[in-house]
């Protein structure tokens, strides 16, 4: 399988800080790839690189085999991304943002892309409500319906569970799991649930002080450290007693 | 009345000025700009008491040319912020949206939405006041390019910094066009300015459009050279604001601000 994203010795440093050392991973095509990390270790300004948010100090970013800096209008319209951190704009009915979405990405046949996604994410009832008076249920899913909006190869997810009761909680990951399948899409998922990432990641990256400390399977991460679940994984390395290193 | 909590009310609105520069900046200028205006318009009135016969129609008229470009410029800043302060930054920029896509888009809305609030102002200034705005003319026309390209100038400066600084520039975002106000010389001729305002003031697009606008409304001539100078200085600073508006952009993905704004 190819990678769709490839990431070579990428470093990001503020004026006093180094937030991300010298970090190399790749996301095959129809993976889901989970990052793990402890708040500060580096996960959001490597999500803001991977979206042109962030201008890496170093390194290189490639996706669907095109350098990001050189080409990263291209690239943005084949990726998107999702975070309960950033909303829709809330005075416009969920119909109007996808029309506008839509038109940022310039879909052909809007309408019918629209009403695929409407079916498959249960907007029907919402298409004509003001974004802002939606639960946080109904939010994700508008969000969740703009970020496909572009048929995206490769997505970044963002805690995209956080906030959500367990039964949405388990329709977006459901729904997720169906639609990586039938698009072969590529995804980021940075998570601090670790049942949603045992779930749905077939390899995970394990992230400290902007460096990845460990990387494989859920189930090789936990024989390797010798724990019950990925949970107990991570806190054995966000704890720093990390024995195998 | 519990003077601890008190205080404690008092020292969360201190902390959050003492750390923003924008925000002391803020508070000094404001009074500084009102009483700067006004004693230049006083000064004028009590110096000139003659100078316009049609005291009334030239003002309104000047104050109509003034808020359109003040609703250009505003107009501009607000669609700006209208992203930030609806969380929608993030999702605007990861979209693959040209910086020259998203100016042009603001450009277009933004005069829309000055047409908006400019064309009933236009209609009620003739039954109130028997004042046309017209009677300016052709010349119109190029008086309101001109503020229409020197608001929308201002409006791309003012989104630059809140790019390159965040939310803390949105105070510069609502007074910029009180802070130049002195020197466009709205409401009196630039003669009244000090010597050094005056030369801020010729620096600058403004002064030549209300200078013009008075000549023909009080002497009944045109001058094309104001209107020429206006438009020069436009283009200068216009593409000035655009190179800084694409250096800010650039800075904001260095500093991580586009991140910072975006939640």
């Amino acid at each position: 399988m190819t990678n769709l994203v490839d990431v070579k010795n990428l470093k990001k440093n503020y004026s006093s800080k180094e937030a991300v050392k010298n970090i190399s991973f790749s996301i095959k095509e129809n993976e889901i790839l989970g990052l793990l990390g402890p708040n500060g270790s580096g996960k959001t300004t490597t999500i803001g690189m991977l979206l042109g948010l962030l201008k890496p100090t170093s390194g290189e970013i490639k996706i669907d085999n095109m350098f990001f800096e050189k080409n990263r209008i291209e690239i943005l319209s084949k990726i998107n991304f999702i975070s309960p951190y950033i909303e829709l704009p809330k005075k416009l009915t969920v119909k109007q943002n996808l029309i506008v979405y839509g038109k940022l990405y310039n879909i052909q046949n809007l309408q019918d892309r629209i009403e695929y996604l409407t079916e498959k994410l249960r907007l029907e009832d919402l298409l004509n409500r003001i974004t802002g008076e939606l639960s946080s249920g109904q939010k994700n899913r508008a969000s969740l319906a703009k970020a496909l909006i572009n048929k995206p190869k490769v997505l970044f997810l963002d805690e995209p569970t956080a906030s959500l009761d367990p039964e949405i909680g388990d329709f977006v990951r459901s729904f997720l799991e169906n639609y990586k399948q039938e698009n072969k899409i590529s995804i980021l998922l940075a998570s601090h649930n670790m049942s949603e990432v045992s779930r749905l990641c077939k390899s995970v990256l394990m992230m400290k002080n902007g460096i990845i400390v460990d990387a494989g399977t859920p189930e090789f991460l936990i024989d390797k450290h010798g724990r019950k679940n990925l949970e107990e994984v991570f806190l054995k390395l966000s704890r720093g007693n990390n024995e195998s290193n | 009345m519990n003077l601890i909590r008190i205080y404690g009310l008092f020292l969360r609105h201190f902390y959050l000025i003492t750390r923003s520069f924008p925000r002391v900046l803020d508070l000094i200028y404001w009074p500084t700009i009102q009483i700067t205006l006004w004693g230049f318009i006083s000064n004028f009135f009590a110096t000139y008491s003659t100078y316009y016969n049609n005291a009334v129609g030239i003002i309104l008229t000047c104050a109509i040319l003034y808020d359109f470009l003040f609703r250009t410029s505003i107009g501009f800043n607000m669609l700006f912020l209208e992203e930030i302060w609806s969380r929608n930054f993030t999702n605007l920029f990861i979209s693959p949206m040209r910086i020259s896509e998203i100016i042009t888009s603001l450009v277009g809305t933004a005069l829309i939405r000055a047409l908006i609030g400019l064309v009933p102002a236009i209609l009620l200034t003739s039954p109130l006041f028997g004042i046309s705005i017209l009677n300016l003319g052709i010349n119109l026309f190029f008086l309101f390019l001109s503020l229409y390209i020197f608001g929308i100038t201002l409006g791309i400066l003012v989104s630059a910094g809140l790019l390159r600084f965040g939310p803390s520039f949105e105070n510069i975002a609502w007074s910029t066009m009180f802070l130049i106000a002195p020197f466009g010389c709205v409401y009196y001729p630039v003669d009244i300015l000090p010597n050094v305002f005056q030369k801020i003031a010729y620096s600058m697009p403004l002064v030549y459009v209300f200078e013009e606008a008075r000549r023909i409304l009080v002497d009944q001539t045109v001058n094309t050279r104001n209107i020429y100078f206006a438009f020069i200085l436009n283009v200068v600073y216009l593409t000035v604001a655009i190179s800084l508006f694409y250096y800010s952009f650039n800075q904001a993905r260095k500093k991580g601000t586009l991140i910072n704004i975006g939640e």
